[in-house]
Parts: structure tokens; C-alpha cells; sequence
């Protein structure tokens, strides 16, 4: 196990060279000339050219890509056009709120999603099974943003019943737990519909295995056989999704961040995008990249873990 | 009618009277056991034999109430040392499984769960009926794997299923069934899957084990030659009932069903794998479900079938060395040729 965690690190070396040498390229690959859409419509030339020697652009491409790894290395991404403050600072109080945000709501998702899914499972073509995968369907189908604003709409504004105001939570920012309750649902929700999902196919396959039936041969109470011997092995494909998702969540978290006013990277990427502020984007890229990259190791390792058979080494 | 019970000569442990077990698919109802009666002589062995699809695995399933929806026991009685099975509650169920009641398997390839170690699943036989704990199970279980032939078993209990070959896996189904002592071990043809000096092993194993350990055993084959090693009584299936059932001298000298005659007929040599094509000399195929013959379920395959033969069930009689047989030619009522010799 230790040797394969070590090859898989290793292995994510070359990832990381190829991400950084995109996240490089973004900047030379855009029509226009980059110092002069930094440094805006109405620059001088000779503000375009003094642009275009803080960025390094008269260098040869080997020698500002050198730099720009180098930099990286030390932590050094560079400074926001807008703000010229360093875009590592920048990043560092957006990414806490995202990060907190896809946690929670994957979280949330895999709770709601396993029970949902084993349930259905265990009632199959049951009243009970076809109700839970309507109401997933239903979770999978409703736009976020929609749900977002309902949920504002109902429990944030709140509306008066026999003189109580349901609005208990709060609509917008990041930081106390009436603030983080409806978005993470809001995130959360679909994920849970697509891990109920993917739960009770794989434990309606499961559950007809010869292994099952030696279980409750051996006199294993079901419920035993149900979350013991079928789940631990019906998990092993549910757990790819759900990294899978938890990296999306990462950074495809934009809608839900504009609808709840989150100071999150997702939105603060849009914005840099539409100021054309390349070293924000840049450095965005590359830490969403980065995290991606942990993620999927993680899962890696999880589903290494759980499932015996496979021999990656 | 005859009691299954009358041709023992020993007590017995397990008596199944008019066992009835059917499928309810969309379209119509399987009755994959359809009346069976047998019994289990104690520290014996009986053998059920039988084509693919006449109930063996279903009889045996339903023996530890282990079948699944849409299947359902519909039917008769499941004597265990004098107490029904069929009116135990789900708890006191799971108290017979694994513990008075053993079971093994046709697939050791799938039969153990890929998530734990060969240990762990031994041991949670322990675990669940006698109260003991993990490191005193762990060590138990390591003396089964000893029993049943495993070498380096302190090694092997930590290792999970995919790295035994099916042999081995069989052992430790073999282990895990007879961790809790059973006093009946029910084995649905646990040769079928492996190859033939494997299967000599196993079968070997189990005879020896059943001597040490003096439990009965019910085994399921479709293979007379399995019969003729280990069985001391045989019952052969056909759709779902019995048709014969004897001591198994008696079965080999002097088979009476014309479809055990025919089972004897095409007993594959020992050295040779005929694969399915072994019982091709009966000819015909079993009826499709949906297509059950109202009288004697072998009669459209049966070269002697007489007018009585396709419209009358036959019962389960005693004949006159003391065995069971469900034939019209056995009977009174027999309208076909008085001179008939089945295995002439
Ligand atoms: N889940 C099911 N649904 C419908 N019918 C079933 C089901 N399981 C078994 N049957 C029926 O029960 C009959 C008996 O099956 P069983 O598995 O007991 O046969 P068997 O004698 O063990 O055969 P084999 O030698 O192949 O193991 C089959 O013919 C099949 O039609
Ligand atoms: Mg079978």
C-alpha cells in the first residue's frame, strides 16, 4: 500500500508539468496581445510596453516559462492586474469558503445518497423503492440555482406561519452555520441523487451474489449482510463518482456562490475571466489543477482499499 | 402413502415431507420443488441426483429457508431433529444456519465475498454463535484451515479469496461450514466447478472430516459416480419430485426408474469429461415450466410409457426390497406390457 501511495505521487508529476505548461500557454494562446489587453483599452504604448516588461513577455518562451515554474515552486504566482495584490494572497481567502462548501455538500450527498440508494436497494420494485428514485430523479433534474432561490425564498425570507417566520437561516455569505446550511443543500442535493443512484444499481447487483447468499448461510442477521458484506462491496464504484464530483464541486461551484453572495474561487475566477486578469486566471487553474490531482488520489487510494482484487502495482 | 423414513435403517436427523417450493414469475408459477420427501440418516450421507434444473439446489436452499423472492416455500414439512423448520422464526432460523445446519456451494469462485480476508469470514461464524472474541476466533479459524488440509494457515487467513485457486477456496467453504460444529452439512454438488483431481480431494476430505467429526451429510450431485463413492442412500430428482429413492447397493444393482436407468446408462467414465453431453443417452429435454405433463413428468422422455403414464401422476411406493419408487410399472394399475424389464 505504501509503495503504491509513493508510484502514485510520482505519477502525478508529469500531470503537474503538463498542467503548469498550459496554465503558461493561456496567456500567449489568446488572440491579442496580452500586454495590451492587461493593460487596458485606453494604455499609452507606453504603458502597453512597460506592461509587457513587468510580465517577461520580451524573453524567449523557454526562458518566461523557467520563470514562471520557478515562481510557482516558491509560491509566487504572480500579482493581480486589478488589485496588484499577489495572487497566491488573493486565492488563499476565496479557496477556504469553496473548499468548506464541496466538502459539506459532498458530504451531505454521500450521507443522504447511501441510505437513499441501500433503501431503495433493499425494497426493490417496492411503493417505498420507486418513491426514493422519483425523488431523486426529481433532485436530479431541478436546476441549483432554482433550488438555491427557493430556498432562500422560503427559509431565508421566510414566510409566516401561525405567527412563526420560517426564514431561520441566512441568504447570503459564508462563515456561520445559519450562512452554510442552504448552500451546501443546494449543492448537495443533486449529488445525492446521483449517488442514490449509482448505490442501488450496484447493490441490486450485489445483493444476488453467490457471497451473499453464503452470508445468510451462515446465519448473519440481514441487516448484517446488507451494510457489511453487500454495501463494503457495492461501494467500490459509488466511490469514483464521488470523487468525480467532489472535484467538479471544486470548481463548478460558480452558480451556487453567485446565488448565496459567497466570496468563493469559482466566482472570483469568473470575474478575473471577464477582466482579463491572466495571472488570476492562471493561478486559479493551477490550484484548481492541483486539487483535482489530490482528489483523484485520494480515490484512488479509497478505492484501492476497498477493492482487493485490483493489483496496481 | 410411504413415509420417507421407512427404509432407514438409522435414525434420522433431517426429514423433508412433501416439500413444496415454487417461482412466481410475471406469466406463470415454477414449481421447482414439487412434493419431495427424503430423509437424512444421522452420521450418514444421502444423496439427492438429479439433471440440471430438477430442484436439487432449490430443495436444499429451502432446507435453511434461504430462498429469495419471488421464490416461496409453499408446502410441507422440514422435520430437523423432530422440529419443523418451516415454523421457526426468523431468529431462531439464523441460529440453525451455519451452526446446526451447514451449507456449500457449486461456485467456490464466487461463493466467498471479495472485500474480506479468508480469517474474517471464518471467524464471523464464531463470532455469531458462540460468544467469543476476535483474536480467539482468529485462532480457531486457523485450526479449521488446518483441519480441512490448508498449508501455512496462519499465512492464509490473512489472505482474500482472489489469491486461492478454486480447490483451496472450496477448503476454506469446506472450514467455514463445520467452524460451528453442524450436525448436518449440506453440500450442493461442491465438486461440479473443479477439476477432477481436485474434485477426488475434496470428496476424499469430506469423507474423512465426517468420519472425524460424525456429522451427516446431504450431497448434491448430478454425478452418479460422486453417488456410488460417498452416499449411503440416494434420492433421485427429476422436475421437482422424487422418483426414486433407495440405498445405494440397490440403486446401482437394481435401478428401477426408467430414468435412473437411463442416469446409469450415461454415467460418464471417471477419465473422461463429458462436460453436459453425459446424459444425452435419456433422450429428449425436461419439459420447459410452462409445459409441465400432467401425469408422470418423465413420460414424453420415458421409451416405456404407457396410456396411465401420461394421464395419471404416479405415487411414491414402496416396492419390494424396501426402496421408494414413484412408476406405474411398479403398480397394480400398470396397463403397459406385464413383461417389461426396465433395466434388462
Ligand atoms: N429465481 C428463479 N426464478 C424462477 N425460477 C427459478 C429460479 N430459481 C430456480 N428456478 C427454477 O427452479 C428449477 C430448479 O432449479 P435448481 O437450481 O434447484 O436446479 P438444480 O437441480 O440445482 O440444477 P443444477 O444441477 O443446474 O444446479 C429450475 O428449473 C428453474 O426453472
Ligand atoms: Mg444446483
Amino acid at each position: 500500500m505504501f509503495t503504491f501511495i509513493i508510484r502514485r505521487l510520482v505519477q502525478t508529476i508529469p500531470v503537474l508539468i503538463g498542467v503548469t505548461i498550459l496554465t503558461f500557454s493561456m496567456i500567449h494562446l489568446v488572440p491579442g496581445d496580452p500586454a495590451q489587453i492587461m493593460a487596458g483599452e485606453s494604455a499609452s504604448p507606453q504603458q502597453v510596453e512597460l506592461m509587457r516588461e513587468r510580465l517577461g513577455l520580451n524573453d524567449p518562451i523557454p526562458v518566461q516559462y523557467f520563470d514562471y515554474v520557478s515562481g510557482v515552486l516558491q509560491g509566487d504566482l504572480g500579482n493581480s492586474v486589478r488589485s496588484g495584490r499577489a495572487v497566491s494572497d488573493e486565492i488563499a481567502i476565496r479557496i477556504r469558503p469553496t473548499v468548506e462548501l464541496a466538502t459539506m455538500s459532498t458530504a451531505l450527498s454521500v450521507f443522504i445518497g447511501l441510505i437513499a440508494g441501500v433503501l431503495a436497494a433493499v425494497r426493490r420494485n417496492t411503493f417505498g423503492d420507486t418513491f426514493i428514485m422519483l425523488v431523486a430523479l426529481f433532485g436530479l433534474s431541478m436546476p441549483n440555482f432554482w433550488l438555491g432561490i427557493m430556498l432562500i425564498q422560503y427559509l431565508a425570507i421566510g414566510v409566516d406561519i401561525f405567527g412563526f417566520n420560517t426564514g431561520i437561516f441566512a441568504a447570503s455569505g459564508w462563515g456561520t452555520w445559519q450562512q452554510q446550511v442552504l448552500p451546501v443543500i443546494t449543492l448537495g442535493v443533486a449529488g445525492a441523487a446521483i449517488i442514490a443512484r449509482m448505490t442501488r444499481s450496484s447493490m441490486l447487483e450485489v445483493i444476488d451474489q453467490d457471497y451473499i447468499r453464503t452470508a445468510r448461510a451462515k446465519g448473519v442477521k440481514e441487516r448484517v449482510v446488507v451494510y457489511r458484506h453487500a454495501l463494503k462491496n457495492a461501494m467500490i464504484p459509488v466511490v469514483t463518482v464521488v470523487g468525480l464530483q467532489f472535484g467538479s464541486l471544486l470548481g463548478g461551484a460558480v452558480l451556487t456562490e453567485s446565488v448565496f453572495a459567497i466570496n468563493g474561487l469559482g466566482r472570483f475566477m469568473i470575474d478575473a475571466i471577464r477582466a482579463r486578469d491572466f495571472p488570476i486566471m492562471q493561478g486559479g487553474v493551477l490550484v484548481l489543477a492541483f486539487m483535482f490531482v489530490s482528489v483523484n488520489i485520494v480515490v484512488d487510494i479509497l478505492y484501492r482499499f476497498l477493492n482487493k482484487r485490483i493489483d496496481l502495482n | 402413502m410411504v413415509k420417507p423414513t421407512d427404509i432407514l435403517k438409522e435414525e434420522p436427523i433431517l426429514e423433508v415431507r412433501n416439500l413444496q417450493t415454487s417461482f412466481f414469475t410475471e406469466k406463470f408459477e415454477v414449481k421447482a420443488v414439487d412434493g419431495v420427501n427424503f430423509a437424512v440418516p444421522k452420521g450418514k450421507t444421502l444423496g439427492i441426483v438429479g439433471e440440471s434444473g430438477s430442484g436439487k439446489s432449490i430443495t436444499s436452499l429451502s432446507i435453511l429457508r434461504l430462498i429469495q423472492n419471488p421464490g416461496k416455500i409453499i408446502g410441507g414439512e422440514i422435520l430437523f431433529k423432530g422440529e419443523n423448520l418451516l415454523d421457526k422464526s426468523e431468529a431462531q432460523m439464523r441460529r440453525v444456519r451455519g451452526n446446526e445446519i451447514s451449507m456449500i456451494f457449486q461456485e467456490p469462485m464466487t461463493s466467498l465475498n471479495p472485500v474480506y480476508t479468508v480469517g474474517q469470514q471464518i471467524s464471523e461464524s464464531y463470532r455469531i454463535h458462540q460468544n467469543i472474541g476476535k483474536k480467539e476466533a482468529m485462532l480457531r479459524s486457523i485450526d479449521m484451515l488446518k483441519l480441512v488440509g490448508i498449508p501455512s494457515p496462519e499465512q492464509r487467513v490473512k489472505q482474500y479469496p482472489h489469491e486461492l485457486s478454486g480447490g483451496m477456496r472450496q477448503r476454506v467453504m469446506i472450514a467455514m461450514a463445520l467452524a460451528c460444529d453442524p450436525e448436518l452439512l449440506i453440500a450442493d454438488e461442491p465438486t461440479t466447478a473443479l477439476d477432477v483431481t481436485i474434485q477426488a480431494q475434496i470428496l476424499e476430505l469430506m469423507k474423512e472430516l465426517q468420519q472425524r467429526l460424525g456429522m451427516s451429510i446431504v450431497m448434491i450431485t448430478h454425478d452418479l459416480g460422486v453417488v456410488a463413492e460417498t452416499c449411503d442412500y440416494v434420492a433421485v430428482m427429476y422436475m421437482g419430485k422424487v422418483v426414486e429413492y433407495a440405498k445405494v447397493a440397490d440403486l446401482f444393482k437394481n435401478p428401477k426408474h426408467p430414468y435412473t436407468v437411463g442416469l446409469l446408462n450415461s454415467l460418464p467414465r471417471h477419465d473422461i469429461d463429458l462436460g453436459d453431453e453425459e446424459l444425452t443417452v435419456i433422450k429428449g429435454s425436461v419439459p420447459s415450466p410452462d409445459n409441465m405433463p400432467k401425469g408422470c413428468r418423465f413420460a414424453p422422455r420415458c421409451p416405456f410409457a404407457s396410456e396411465i403414464c401420461v394421464e395419471q401422476l404416479p405415487d411414491l411406493e414402496q416396492s419390494e426390497d424396501g426402496n421408494q419408487i414413484r412408476c406405474w410399472i411398479y403398480t397394480d394399475e400398470w396397463d403397459g406390457d406385464p413383461e417389461v424389464k426396465v433395466n434388462g
